[in-house]
């Protein structure tokens, strides 16, 4: 046993069930992020697909200032940008100093915001995959507009997106990684914490890499399995 | 709005521009040579070559890059045989730190755009060419390199706006672009909400600017696509 496996350990003097308490932040904070943007995402493709022009356009320029600047932007707007809201409200009811959202919240919300311009473009994408025969099938069997949408084009346009989904939660899922600048003690920020007060910055920053690594390697797997299985009923040329 | 705060901020952001357009295209570049040796590598069809190449491209995919940031510029420093050699210089400084992190990262995202452009030359072209009696290495310079350019002209004008964006985290690490003078610009003022606007203005007419001249690139090469031009003539009768 080295010094190092020492620090990683489980033991009292060990980081390793720190670091596997801030592995579950991770990924909770990420998947929060990840629903909301499926949720921004879902209605961002209805305002590009459906909407008039005026939500057509605010859609578009959506897409385009979320996917054209820096995530850290964003997540700092959330960060300090409420901070700028709160403070001065938090002043009126007698706090004084530093009001923010909460990390978890913010990060959640940036990422969230962020990932839901990339879903946007993906559910787009597999809406227009969803082939104009089956919605036609549809109104001749009289569906209504909403049970149209549950049966034949919320399923068909889930397994047309499922790639594209697949390679924004592996995006979200390293996106998150900058949420440790708000301070929530996810991966990095737990590991920036062990780095710090054990002097040993290699060993942990090591560690969080390999944590990402097996978290996206097991999204990788669980999404190739799940792709399998939504195909079956989708023959192949 | 206060309009002369903006501007000032502005002012103040468009002294980081230089440092982030340093930053990224310098990553770019060096990436390039690296992603081209990977994607070599990774099509050669020996196993010794393609699976370290595979490999490297695995990680740098599947880690966040701000970790590969902090693993070079915090985490190296742990070693007493990096302290100790020549490299420590460099390896010490923020700047080069970030360059290299962004380097090895874009590096793996762009193997896999120049192999997918490598394998899209037409194997007719290679027939020819070797038809001709080419050589290997003129076969490469002449035929493979000019067509997998321009498949591969797209997917890089992403990866470099993906890097503009990148480098927004070399801030964490102390360099003063953009991000980092915005950064520090809040710490002053805590007028978060007007300079982070500014900011991200800022980045979004640099990748403007950067789309446009992918997009004039991609079209002053692929001349052989489009259809001649009318010339009308005097007279007009043929």
């Amino acid at each position: 046993m080295t010094a190092s496996d020492f620090v990683l350990g489980f033991g009292k003097a060990g980081w390793g069930a720190a670091l596997l308490q801030a592995t579950l932040m991770t990924l909770v904070v990420a998947l929060t992020g990840y629903a909301f943007g499926l949720l921004v995402g879902s209605l961002g493709a209805w305002a590009k697909i459906k909407g008039g022009p005026l939500l057509r356009s605010i859609a578009d320029a959506y897409t385009t200032v979320l996917r054209g600047i820096p995530d850290i932007l964003v997540i700092y707007l959330f960060y300090f940008g409420s901070s700028a809201v709160l403070t001065p409200l938090a002043r009126l009811f007698g706090i004084s100093g530093f009001v923010s959202l909460p990390g978890f919240m913010a990060g959640a919300l940036a990422i969230g915001l962020v990932s839901g311009a990339y879903q946007t473009e993906v559910m787009r994408g597999a809406y227009r995959a969803v082939s104009v025969g089956e919605i036609e099938a549809a109104i001749a069997a009289s569906m209504s507009g909403s049970t149209m949408f549950r049966r034949i084009i919320a399923p068909l346009v889930l397994r047309h997106a499922l790639p594209g989904l697949g390679n924004v939660w592996q995006l979200v899922l390293k996106e998150s990684a900058l949420v440790s600048v708000t301070g929530l003690v996810e991966i990095l920020r737990q590991a920036q914490i062990g780095a710090g007060s054990t002097g040993q910055p290699f060993t942990f920053f090591f560690a969080a890499g390999v944590l990402y690594l097996a978290i996206s390697s097991l999204s990788t797997w669980l999404l190739r399995r799940t792709e399998a299985r939504l195909r079956l009923g989708m023959g192949r040329a | 709005m206060d309009i002369p705060f903006l501007y000032e901020t502005l002012l103040k952001l468009l002294t980081g521009v230089p440092l982030t357009l340093q930053l990224a295209s310098s990553s770019v570049g060096l990436g390039a040579i690296l992603a081209v040796m990977l994607a070599l590598a990774r099509l050669s069809g020996l196993r010794l070559l393609i699976w370290p190449a595979s490999f490297y491209v695995f990680i740098f995919r599947s880690t966040p890059l701000l970790v590969q940031i902090f693993l070079i510029y915090h985490g190296l420093g742990q070693f007493h045989a990096v302290r100790a050699s020549f490299l420590w210089p460099i390896l010490r400084e923020p700047y080069w730190c970030a360059l290299i992190a962004l380097t090895l990262n874009t590096a793996a995202y762009a193997c896999e755009i120049v192999r997918g452009a490598l394998l899209s030359v037409p194997p007719g072209q290679i027939e020819a060419a070797r038809a001709c009696g080419m050589s290997p290495f003129t076969l490469y310079r002449r035929i493979v390199f000019p067509l997998a350019l321009r498949h591969a002209l797209p997917g890089y004008g992403n990866e470099f706006i993906l890097m503009i964006k990148s480098t927004a985290l070399a801030s964490i690490i102390t360099l003063m672009e953009v991000t980092g003078l915005a950064a520090e610009l809040i710490s002053e003022s805590f007028r978060a909400i007007e300079i982070l606007i500014v900011a991200a203005a800022t980045y979004l007419f640099i990748n403007f600017t950067i789309t446009r001249l992918v997009l004039w690139a991609e079209y002053t090469l692929s001349a052989d696509l489009r259809p001649p031009p009318v010339t009308q003539r005097q007279g007009g009768s043929l």
